[in-house]
């Protein structure tokens, strides 16, 4: 192959539209999400936990696409590797998002009603790993452990700019290794407590895997649009070719199958047990109206990404990845919102102008946290060893 | 053996950059019939070929979709209509559980139809001969060179012209390949009778060496889960209860289902004072009489009540069924001879429901009016 690949790369502003944009959503989320607040708390604090779970897939799910590409040894995706850096960011905002949840516990959590759960002969045997004084540690514990790792792999990552010296790359390897066991308890606890135990008679043990595959898809779906976007407004290193979006796209194609297989394989195991005590959390979603909801999102998520991306030119075409990548995001809420708002309205789906106060905030916080580290960092980790490789990268 | 023809202009190029230059330049002056054949796939040939888009694709969502549909035909078809019984609780058509088997037929079918479309329609399998076969160009490009080669049916060929141009683009060496159309083009020599044969003793050879291997010097169960199942078997001793028996009584006080009690245990007279046959003479009770005599009744009253036992000898022979005392009993005393036996005869009541009992008596009763058919019933 021809080695004549230049790094051409010159750091350039953000388009001042793209901060607008941002601000918009969040000026415009804010209020709407204060509003709804003042009006009913309670509804709001369950749209405030699909707003959190929404944000660590992306803050979480970014810093895995970091680690799992030192791990891997990926050259393809070193080019655009800041841009899940950048995203991992919102790790930092995920606590403030968190604490309106954790002052409503209370009428979200049936296990926090303790006069409840000690009349009860299955909650009272979980009593031990759900009540409120570990369940905050946890919180506390998953949050600084994800911080943690944020600071270690983007450290160095950031400093291999001045320098580019490579042993920087090997520690990260390093520290991407210890990473994922980290990361794979922690997601997994993380969705137990905070989506699982909504219900807290029920229990799958895929569930945690059912979270992991839709967090990765939101956070490739991310990654995705942004090189897509970068790219076209020639923001980006020259270079990125169909070759990188073609992966990209694949990526995207795999985990859409991936979260199908989980989430199909959760229902057939609980479908065929049949057992009671955890088919209540299927026959509430497929009972009153949120057969619809059910219905709507094997279509949303599996069925028209599945055909919008299954074709090769299909994974070649900007527009048409940056146009997955966006329903893909719209498809992980509609996840989130499935799982989690039958629990505060079994009987009809609560749909209404605070539904979408929060989604828009949630879209704000993640355009001006990209904004915010694109303004201050290079786009492109220009000291990387492994750029030009990567920028020569041919299927 | 007609005359040798000129197949195709063919040049060796050295590195993969070099190869990729041409075919790139080749196809921009429009020539079609041309291929490129390299050690290894190099990537970016397709586009520099301008070839289009493979059909193969939709091969496989042919062979894909009529899987899907196979199976779910299949599994519906055995679990509904053949065979429904009721699994789980769930209704004969549940589409869910029939989801894993369509996935795995979908993919199987799609990948080996793909395959096989790939041989016989792109390939032209069993036909395995191609011009390019056993030449030097082959021999090259199979090992550490690049080649291309146009062939001489493509519109825009002229051999003189394209030696030239596969000059200029700098290769390492032009030749000419000829072939003979008929030896290519013959009857494949895969259906040959001698390779034919060789492929049955082939087959013959490696199953029943794995037959004999694999069944009879190493035996091994092959699954023997449902065979060795954690349970207490009829006529096994157990530990789970007490006095060792598997077999458990009935809880006191219960009676099985559908089983009426028999009250008139010891009391012959009774019997047959109160009980009347509930049956009427048809074709249908006379064949159930007549299944339920042959199988019980038969080896020791013979097959047509003359005590005529097959058991001769080794067992007492029972009176005839045709004697003036049975003939006068009325069909509740034979209803109770069969219930609680008499003599060595045992009770049949395990064997045999009532409506059995009361079949078989009226077959008896028609085996006692052979004998002694009156003119009326000819």
């Amino acid at each position: 192959m021809s080695s004549e690949t230049k790094i051409e790369y010159s750091k350039k502003e953000l388009p001042s539209s793209f901060g607008k944009a941002g601000y918009t959503l969040f000026a415009v989320g804010l209020v709407l999400v204060i509003i709804s607040y003042l009006v009913d708390p309670v509804r709001s604090s369950f749209n405030n936990l699909i707003m959190l779970m929404f944000l660590s897939s992306i803050g979480v799910g970014s810093l895995f696409l970091v680690a799992i590409e030192y791990l891997g040894g990926a050259v393809w995706s070193v080019p655009f590797r800041r841009i899940p850096e950048f995203l991992g960011a919102i790790i930092f905002i995920l606590p403030i998002i968190a604490i309106p949840v954790y002052f409503n516990m209370h009428d979200m959590f049936h296990w926090t009603h303790t006069e409840d759960v000690l009349s009860d002969e299955i909650l009272s045997g979980k009593v031990g790993y759900l009540n409120i004084p570990f369940f905050t540690i946890r919180v506390v514990v998953i949050f600084l452990v994800w911080m943690l790792f944020y600071f270690m792999l983007t450290k160095r990552s950031r400093l291999q700019d001045q320098t580019g010296d490579q042993k920087l790359t090997s520690s990260n390897i390093k520290i991407s290794a210890i990473f994922m066991p980290f990361f794979a308890i922690t997601i997994t606890i993380a969705s137990v407590d905070w989506i699982m135990s909504l219900e807290p008679h029920w229990f799958s043990t895929i569930f945690g895997i059912y979270y992991f595959s839709g967090t990765v898809l939101a956070a490739i779906a991310v990654v995705t649009f942004l090189v897509v976007y970068l790219t076209e407004k020639g923001l980006f290193i020259k270079g990125i070719k169909t070759d990188h979006y073609y992966s990209l796209g694949a990526l995207m194609f795999a985990f859409v199958n991936f979260w199908a297989y989980i989430a199909f394989s959760q229902f057939l195991l609980i479908y065929y047990a049949n057992i009671p005590e955890e088919t209540y959390w299927y026959l509430n979603r497929w009972e009153g109206g949120w057969i619809v909801v059910s219905l709507l999102l094997i279509f949303v998520h599996f069925v028209v990404p599945y055909f919008g991306l299954v074709s090769q030119p299909s994974k070649t075409n900007p527009k048409r990845l940056k146009f997955m990548a966006i329903w893909l995001l719209v498809a992980h809420i509609v996840d989130l919102y499935w799982l989690i708002m039958p629990t505060y309205s079994p009987e009809s789906i609560p749909f209404s102008w605070m539904e979408l106060g929060f989604p828009l905030l949630t879209f704000g916080i993640m355009v001006i946290v990209f904004g915010i580290k694109a303004k201050k960092e290079n786009l492109v980790p220009i000291g990387d060893p492994k750029l030009k490789r990567g920028l020569d990268f041919r299927l | 053996m007609s005359e040798k023809v000129l197949f195709a202009i063919t040049a060796i190029f050295n590195t993969p950059d070099e190869i990729i230059k041409a075919a790139e330049k080749t196809a921009e002056k429009g020539y079609k019939k041309f291929d490129v054949n390299t050690p290894y796939p190099i990537h970016g040939m397709p586009n520099a070929m301008k070839l289009g888009r493979s059909k193969l694709g939709f091969a496989a969502l042919v062979f894909g979709l009529s899987g899907t549909l196979a199976a779910l035909l299949m599994t519906f078809w055995m679990s509904a209509i053949d065979y429904p019984i009721i699994i789980g609780g769930k209704p004969y058509f549940a589409f869910p559980k029939y989801v894993p088997i369509m996935f795995e037929v979908t993919v199987l079918a799609a990948a080996i139809g793909t395959v096989v479309t790939m041989l016989f329609f792109f390939f032209k399998f069993p036909n395995n001969s191609h011009p390019l076969h056993d030449t030097d160009y082959m021999k090259k490009v199979s090992t550490e060179k690049y080649g291309i080669n146009i062939q001489a049916d493509d519109e825009l060929f002229n051999a003189e012209e394209i030696k030239k141009f596969l000059n200029e683009l700098g290769a390492a060496e032009v030749g000419e390949i000829y072939w003979d159309e008929e030896e290519v083009s013959t009857s494949p020599k895969i259906l040959e009778p001698k390779f034919l044969g060789f492929l049955a003793v082939t087959a013959i050879i490696i199953s029943g060496t794995t037959y004999f291997g694999l069944n009879k010097l190493m035996y091994m169960v092959p699954f023997n889960w449902m065979m060795e199942q954690d349970k207490a078997l009829p006529q096994e001793t157990t530990n789970v209860f007490a006095d060792g028996f598997s077999m458990r009584m009935p809880v006191e006080g219960t009676i099985s289902r559908g089983a009426i009690p028999y009250p008139y245990y010891g009391k012959p007279e009774l019997a047959e004072k109160l009980m009347i046959n509930p049956l009427d003479y048809s074709e249908e009770n006379l064949a159930l009489g007549k299944k339920k005599y042959d199988v019980f009744c038969s080896p020791c009253h013979g097959y047509f009540g003359e005590g005529d036992s097959r058991l001769r000898g080794q067992y007492p022979n029972p009176p005839s069924i045709h004697s003036e005392k049975v003939k006068l009993w009325s069909d509740g005393r034979i209803y109770h001879v069969i219930t609680e036996g008499q003599n060595v005869m045992p009770s049949y009541s395990t064997q045999m429901t009532r409506e059995e009992k009361w079949a078989t008596i009226l077959y008896i009763r028609a085996l006692q009016r052979a004998l002694n058919a009156k003119e009326s019933d000819l």
